[in-house]
């Protein structure tokens, strides 16, 4: 038992910093990215390849004067970037970082809880996110800041309706909603068994479910909460030192979860092609596994930042009418069609 | 251990409740209201009912209380505004209440505990055979109110719309949402 907590409780420490180094790195990548595409340097002075970057920006962040503005509700103001960065990392504990490891005999999987409906755990704590922003966007007593907070409020409950809907058609073929067994459905390549990822069998999912993260996420080009040509900063206009650096932390880790989520829905997870036809011991299979994982992710948030750098912002009343003309009633025919497929192939 | 959880929880959910009804100021109300939602939803888990608990908390605390506490941040309400309550009413509240404790006490009293099988309840797929099968026609049925009440919804923001145009975007895109979500309640 003790043993049990043991393995646990260092799981939890190593997800916990992982999520924290990535949000961290996320930062650089990001810079490195827009200067890439921008065909410039990036940052490059901290360290080799500027890469002690984040660390010098965060000890900026610590070091910088701690402003709560006279009108604002203070205990808010401080509980806002806190819900923020709480239900951002909240969401880590469910997904599956690998398969089973073996360790003298006694097996250790590398998930921290494998709930039966670890879907819906997600998307309890990413309708559970807004509420950090919309708190502390009207704590702050500030014009600019409430719109932020009204916005993304507004932008992120049409969202999750045609999220929750492109999801569905998932669920109907894998008949779970556990993380690990959509991950161990799409386990491929034993012998001449061919099982596919599930973006082969969901196409028309995985590209609204990708939409709608990024909409969640509040990232370009959804990222109107934040507008600096119209809203200065946002949400966060009022906030300065390191509760600034929370809410912008809480993005990158919600980019870092939901490319987790997303490889892990629609991109086989922890599976790697052939994993099974190369011999390989269950160890090495796992540790590999976890590797193709991170790369996966690794895609996602490049693809993120990526997108950031390439697309301008919507008007608001176009990201509504995305929201529900567009991707609500493509996932209700996407709900029909996987409906219809499924009896006429016999799959049920 | 459980026992602990459950003092626990109970503690945070009645401290929560309380909170709801004596804090001043409307935004604080709210926030407690979560809280209390959630700590709910963990009582569910307790009970084995897992999938209950997320709906609970993707529909109550994600869903419905965004939009209560949307609407308080659009009125802005103060502590200053707060009408006093009259004698009258201050009267009416606690013979209510205390009404409402007697029959709760009463119910309570001659409740009979039973047992069940907690590894065949609660999971979403059991949830979902019983009720598509046993329950269907009550549950098509609740379908079809949730479906009235969202038509009833947008026909009342329509009718308003045509006698005055909408001064601003904001409030209108508010309205809609507030007749989608009951969808979402399903």
């Amino acid at each position: 038992m003790t043993s049990f907590f043991i393995y646990k409780a260092i799981l939890v420490v190593v997800v916990f910093g992982i999520m924290l180094m990535a949000a961290m790195y996320s930062t650089y990548l990001e810079r490195k990215v827009a200067a890439f595409i921008q065909d410039r340097v990036g940052p490059n002075r901290a360290g080799p390849f500027g890469i002690l970057q984040p660390l010098a920006d965060g000890i900026k962040m610590f070091m910088k004067e701690e402003i709560i503005p006279e009108v604002a509700n203070k205990t808010l103001f401080i509980v806002g970037p806190c819900i923020a960065m709480l239900t951002a990392i909240m969401a880590g504990v469910v997904i599956p970082w690998g398969g089973e490891l073996v360790i003298n005999g006694v097996p250790y999987v590398l998930q921290i809880i494998d709930f039966d409906f670890g879907l819906l755990y997600v998307f309890g704590v990413v309708s559970l996110g807004v509420y950090g922003i919309m708190i502390g966007g009207w704590a702050s007593n500030n014009k600019f800041s409430l719109f932020g907070a009204i916005r993304a409020s507004a932008q992120m409950i049409s969202y999750e309706i045609a999220m929750g809907l492109s999801i569905i058609a998932l669920i109907m073929m894998t008949g779970t909603l556990s993380l690990r067994e959509i991950v161990e459905f799409q386990a491929g390549g034993t012998g001449s068994t061919w099982n596919f990822w599930n973006v082969v069998y969901q196409p028309l999912g995985f590209l609204l479910f990708l939409v709608c993260a990024f909409a969640e996420c509040n990232r370009t080009p959804f990222d109107l909460p934040e507008s600096e040509t119209e809203l200065v900063g946002g949400y966060h206009t009022e906030y300065s030192s390191m509760k600034l650096g929370f809410y912008l932390f809480a993005e990158y880790i919600n980019m870092f979860i939901s490319s987790a989520v997303i490889s892990t829905l629609y991109f086989g997870g922890t599976n790697f092609p052939f994993m099974n036809d190369l011999g390989l011991s269950q160890n090495a299979i796992t540790i590999l596994g976890t590797l193709a994982f991170f790369i996966k992710i690794g895609f996602f948030v490049f693809f993120y930042m990526w997108i950031r750098w390439t697309l301008p912002r919507f008007r608001y009343d176009q990201l509504m009418y995305l929201g529900w003309r567009v991707l609500i009633p493509l996932a209700i025919a996407n709900v029909a069609i996987t409906g219809l497929v499924m009896i006429l192939t016999d799959r049920i | 251990m459980t026992l602990y959880a459950f003092y626990f929880l109970s503690f945070l959910a009645v401290m929560g409740a309380l909170m709801v009804v004596f804090s001043r100021n409307p935004v604080t109300s709210v926030i407690f209201l979560v809280m209390t939602f959630f700590t709910i939803a963990c009582h569910y888990m307790l009970l084995n009912a897992q999938f209950l608990a997320a709906v609970h908390v993707i529909v109550y605390a994600g869903a419905i209380m965004v939009l209560f506490l949307y609407v308080i941040m659009l009125l802005n309400l103060n502590e200053a505004v707060e009408k006093q309550k009259t004698l009258l009413l201050k009267v009416a509240a606690i013979v209510t209440g205390g009404l409402f404790m007697i029959v709760l006490s009463a119910a309570l009293r001659t409740a009979e505990t039973s047992y069940i099988d907690t590894s065949v309840v609660g999971s979403a797929r059991n949830l979902g055979k019983v009720l598509l099968n046993e329950y269907l026609l009550p549950f098509e049925a609740v379908s079809l109110l949730l479906l009235a009440a969202m038509t009833g919804a947008i026909m009342l923001a329509r009718s308003r719309k045509r006698i005055k145009p909408a001064p601003n975007v904001v409030g209108m895109t508010h309205e809609r949402e507030q007749t989608k979500t009951v969808v979402h309640e399903q």
